[in-house]
């Protein structure tokens, strides 16, 4: 359904916001230095228990509205007690917010009224690599597929374009298809 | 024509184990494709020395006699040496002829050659590790401007186009090519996935030779916790040169060779390269410490700490801060690749239902357990750690003779 709607689209994202931060960026682009943590604690087994409380932005430091908390755990095929979603999942959780969100942003900027956006992600893993098996196939996922099911007031190529457009700003998507330095070290 | 057992391939290992089947009185034939020692006449680079220094050069009955024990052959010295051998153990050889098959004939083998067919009871596999290099499949997305070379087409530095060179894969085959490339004026930049850290020498002497007293290099393929992965280990990054110089990572960062990560792909015309190579070298570096901590132990343990140079330990691999993930070809200025990335051994002729999915040769130790009669030497860790060394044949050649010919019930050769 495509009808053109007079009012302004109101998805909830404060556009005006996010592109007065990237003026004021042009000026100050040392304010645009992020960094986010996590803390994770070892409970049993391969469960474990993250928390993100806050972070760096802006040039100060910042507290979320409250500690968010994380769990996570292997499933019971891999003889695991399935207290919450493998880390692999959250991954691709984290794939879908990222593109969500800038669905909505974008939508937002481009006057697009949605009404219901969902995604559902699929990640294919030959775990033959976690477990050692085969030096020939890799730890991480072969291929990771995302559908967006979309009902909003526009054209399904402008639907299109606001898909495209999410992916090309997501940080998730950048950290899922080019590498990363990574460092790990024990204190 | 018929034999005891057709032996196929005639380098070292073919002759080694020549010499234990005259040993028991088996009648054999040796089948080579080329000539003695063809793939160190044909497939090897023009600087190339072994990695082994020359004491270690030593196959069952023939042990390097020269006057520079502690120096490393290149590649006509090889050849040399191998055929010596050949003379020594002077077996029945067909040169020249290419095995195009081995089929099962009733409790036999039909050993099919582009110069006739061979029926043995027995047959040995004796044609190297390193037939087929390994090149990962999106090399085919290289940009077309770039040239890209093995290990097996590369000659010396001079054959590469001027430029930069993007050398892939950090074992003794690669720092070895880096190393040289480097310093002919075509800058280097070297992807380092999983590696293996030696020092030239240690405590006065060649690692090797600690690797041999400790008796690191006779640990037996059914005694290491995990085969396949023993198996898998690249060689180490070792160079036989008289001065005998260590050839690590800290090395060629020195001689101004630029590491990356292991090259992971090709991305809208640039390469792409982990950002595990600070865990790489970590990895390395903790494994060199282990290994050197046994040495320590062992030194300790036999009363020798007198005898041989102190103990120490090498600086960590230095990583800078942020290795770069991407490079563009063409800004970069790259023109050459040289895919240093292994070499699998070529099982593709064998017409028996003794592969994997991956095409690899199951055996134990190297009886192939499901074709009685079948034996395969050469390969790497194939029943102990120095399998894959010149002076691991030996060994090997005894124990796999050994069960053949109580196979076929001759005297073992003892």
């Amino acid at each position: 359904m495509t009808s053109t709607s007079e009012k302004p689209a109101v998805n909830g994202v404060n556009v005006e916001a996010l592109l007065g931060a990237r003026n004021a960026l042009g000026e100050t682009p040392e304010a645009g230095k992020f960094t986010w943590r996590a803390t994770n604690e070892w409970l049993h087994g391969t469960h474990s228990r993250s928390s993100v409380a806050g972070y760096f932005g802006l040039g100060e430091e910042h507290e979320h509205k409250a500690s968010f908390g994380f769990e996570s755990d292997h499933p019971l095929v891999f003889a695991a007690e399935d207290n919450a979603a493998t880390p692999v999942e959250i991954v691709l959780v984290g794939l879908a917010s990222c593109l969500t969100a800038g669905v909505a942003a974008v939508a937002q900027n481009r006057d697009i009224q949605l009404r219901s956006v969902k995604a559902t992600v699929e990640g294919d893993m030959d775990i033959q690599g976690i477990l050692g098996a085969d030096p020939d196939v890799r730890n991480g996922f072969s291929d990771i597929r995302v559908t967006y099911d979309i009902d909003a007031d526009a054209s399904p190529n402008d639907i299109e374009a606001l898909v495209a457009q999410s992916q090309k700003r997501s940080a998730v998507f950048d950290i899922l298809t080019n590498p990363t330095n990574v460092t790990v070290q024990v204190s | 024509m018929r034999t005891t057992t057709v032996v196929v391939g005639a380098g070292h290992a073919g002759l080694a184990v020549s010499h234990y089947l005259s040993a028991c009185s088996i009648d054999h034939v040796l089948i080579e494709r080329g000539e003695i020692a063809n793939s160190w006449r044909t497939e090897r680079w023009d600087s190339l020395t072994l990695l082994t220094p020359n004491w270690q050069a030593r196959v069952p009955g023939l042990a390097y006699d020269g006057d520079d024990p502690d120096g490393f052959m290149d590649v006509s010295e090889v050849v040399s040496f191998i055929e010596r051998y050949a003379r020594l153990v002077g077996p029945s050889l067909e040169t020249r002829t290419n095995v195009e098959s081995v089929r099962q004939n009733g409790a036999g083998y039909q050993v099919v050659t582009d110069r006739g067919v061979w029926h043995a009871p027995t047959v040995v596999l004796a044609t190297g590790g390193c037939n087929i290099p390994k090149v990962p499949a999106f090399a085919t997305d290289l940009p077309g401007a770039i040239t890209s070379c093995t290990p097996m087409d590369y000659s010396n530095p001079a054959a590469l186009p001027d430029g930069g060179v993007l050398v892939v894969g950090a074992s003794a085959t690669g720092v070895q090519i880096a190393e040289e490339v480097h310093a002919s004026g075509r800058p280097v930049t070297l992807a380092v996935g999983e590696h293996v850290r030696m020092p030239r020498t240690y405590r006065g002497k060649d690692i090797l030779w600690w690797m041999d007293r400790t008796g690191l290099h006779d640990e037996r393929y059914d005694e290491v916790d995990d085969i396949k992965r023993a198996r898998r280990v690249p060689a180490p990054q070792l160079v036989g040169k008289p001065e005998r110089t260590t050839l690590d990572l800290n090395a060629l960062t020195e001689q101004g060779v630029r590491l990356v990560g292991r090259f992971a792909g090709i991305a809208d015309g640039k390469a792409q390269f982990s950002g595990s190579l600070r865990n790489k070298c970590a990895l390395a570096d903790l494994k060199l410490g282990r290994l050197l901590d046994t040495i320590d132990e062992w030194i300790d343990d036999e009363g020798l700490d007198g005898e041989v140079g102190p103990a120490c330990r090498f600086p960590p691999t230095r990583v800078e801060d942020s290795p770069p993930l991407a490079l563009d070809f063409a800004e970069h200025g790259i023109r050459t690749v040289v895919w240093a990335t292994g070499f699998e051994a070529d099982h593709s002729w064998l017409d028996l239902p003794v592969l994997d999915h991956k095409g690899r040769l199951r055996h134990d130790g190297g009886v192939v357990s499901e074709s009685p009669g079948l034996y395969r030497i050469g390969l790497n860790f194939l029943r102990r750690r120095k399998s894959s060394f010149i002076h691991g044949a030996a060994d090997d050649a005894r124990d796999l003779v050994d069960h053949l010919a109580a196979g076929i019930g001759a005297p073992a050769p003892g």
